[in-house]
């Protein structure tokens, strides 16, 4: 099964290439004149969204490496224990939102420290995989087409990713316990 | 929103930083990040033109409208106000391809080709549309269905078995898409 998705994984950009060359070539399109016209666009969407994730970047890398984010996880500790969630895996519920890479870090720590196969590395592990950076997707994606009012993006998003964790502690429970 | 946590994040920041006595680290962000980003960004100009070229093709040889008819049931249900065919469509569906299978900036080239496509059907162009805001919330809460990252964290801690969480990781994805997906809707009411 892994094996399976491994290899999926690995030809899934192939794959779609191939389907859209051989068919703009059933179609006779210029596949090279077609390519190049809409290849001139990257430069420019690239250029638009720089500033963005400077933005991002900062406050993240700011509120990360000051320690603020640490200080934060201590304040919220005794509301997540209420709910049922493991306080040694509060750090990754609230940096999973925040940053992808100080999540991943936050997750070998985690699983460093109790182990790959305890309950909080699995619950940690599980959180990683099923969540995505709200704050940097919001900031990119919105910016890009230089959107203001992002309404009701933002508390869709974060409570979904409430499901992801409360559904993380809740699977691992049923699964591992 | 994103501006009260943005000045939030860096005032707190820095006051923290302060109070510890350590300013210094908020000069090193300043310096080190900001070039992050934009070596970031730069390294985005690639894949973003490959993707952009592919999508130029598609839409020339009637690809595009193809897998908008294909995915009419769908978009419907999850994007009612977008016209059938319309290119957003396929933009959509091949970012959450991207997206499952692991390849990150290709995902994201698609996602911002998708977010130009939906916002040439808003009528407000500073507010965002029902359909973007359910874009993100779905592309935000569906993830890469092998984590490789993870499970290559859990072999090196010595995992009996690195992979047994992609399981639980995928019931866990799909929780949460749902009820992202459920939200928007109900959120989407309030105007």
């Amino acid at each position: 099964m892994v094996k399976l998705l491994s290899v999926l994984s690995i030809s899934m950009i192939p794959v779609m290439i191939s389907i859209i060359l051989l068919h703009g070539s059933l179609h006779k399109i210029e596949l090279y004149d077609a390519f190049v016209e809409g290849a001139g666009e990257g430069f420019k969407t690239a250029i638009r969204i720089m500033p963005y994730l400077v933005a991002v970047f900062l406050a993240v890398g700011i509120f990360r490496e000051s320690g603020a984010m640490d200080l934060f996880t201590q304040l919220l500790a005794p509301v997540t224990n209420f709910m049922g969630i493991p306080e040694e895996v509060l750090p990754l519920v609230l940096m999973r939102p925040i940053s992808g890479s100080g999540a991943l870090g936050v997750v070998q720590d985690l699983v460093g420290t109790y182990g790959p196969d305890s309950f909080i590395g699995r619950v940690a592990s599980t959180m990683m995989g099923s969540a995505e950076t709200i704050f940097y997707t919001m900031g990119i994606y919105f910016g890009a087409i230089a959107v203001k009012n992002t309404r009701h993006t933002l508390a869709a998003a974060l409570v979904s990713h409430l499901a992801a964790v409360v559904a993380s502690v809740v699977v691992c429970t049923l699964i591992f316990r | 929103m994103m501006n009260i946590m943005w000045v939030s994040m860096i005032l707190i920041g820095i006051f923290v930083a302060l109070m510890k006595g350590q300013l210094d680290i908020v000069n090193q962000v300043v310096i080190n990040h900001t070039q992050e980003a934009v070596v970031f960004a730069i390294g985005l100009i690639g894949i973003m033109s490959v993707w952009l070229g592919l999508m130029k093709i598609a839409e020339r040889s009637g690809l595009i409208d193809s897998i908008g008819r294909l995915m009419g049931p769908m978009v419907r249900l999850l994007f009612p106000e977008v016209p059938p065919n319309h290119p957003a469509i396929s933009a959509m569906v091949m970012n959450l391809a991207a997206n499952m299978f692991g390849a990150g900036n290709s995902a994201t080239a698609l996602g911002l080709k998708a977010m130009e496509e939906l916002q040439q059907l808003n009528t407000k162009k500073e507010r965002a549309t029902n359909a973007m805001c359910m874009f993100l919330v779905i592309n935000m809460s569906s993830v890469q269905l092998v984590p490789l990252t993870v499970l290559k964290i859990r072999s090196d801690a010595g995992s009996a078995n690195p992979a047994e969480i992609i399981g639980t990781t995928l019931i866990a994805t799909t929780v949460s898409t749902i009820v992202g997906i459920l939200a928007c809707k109900i959120l989407e009411r309030n105007r």
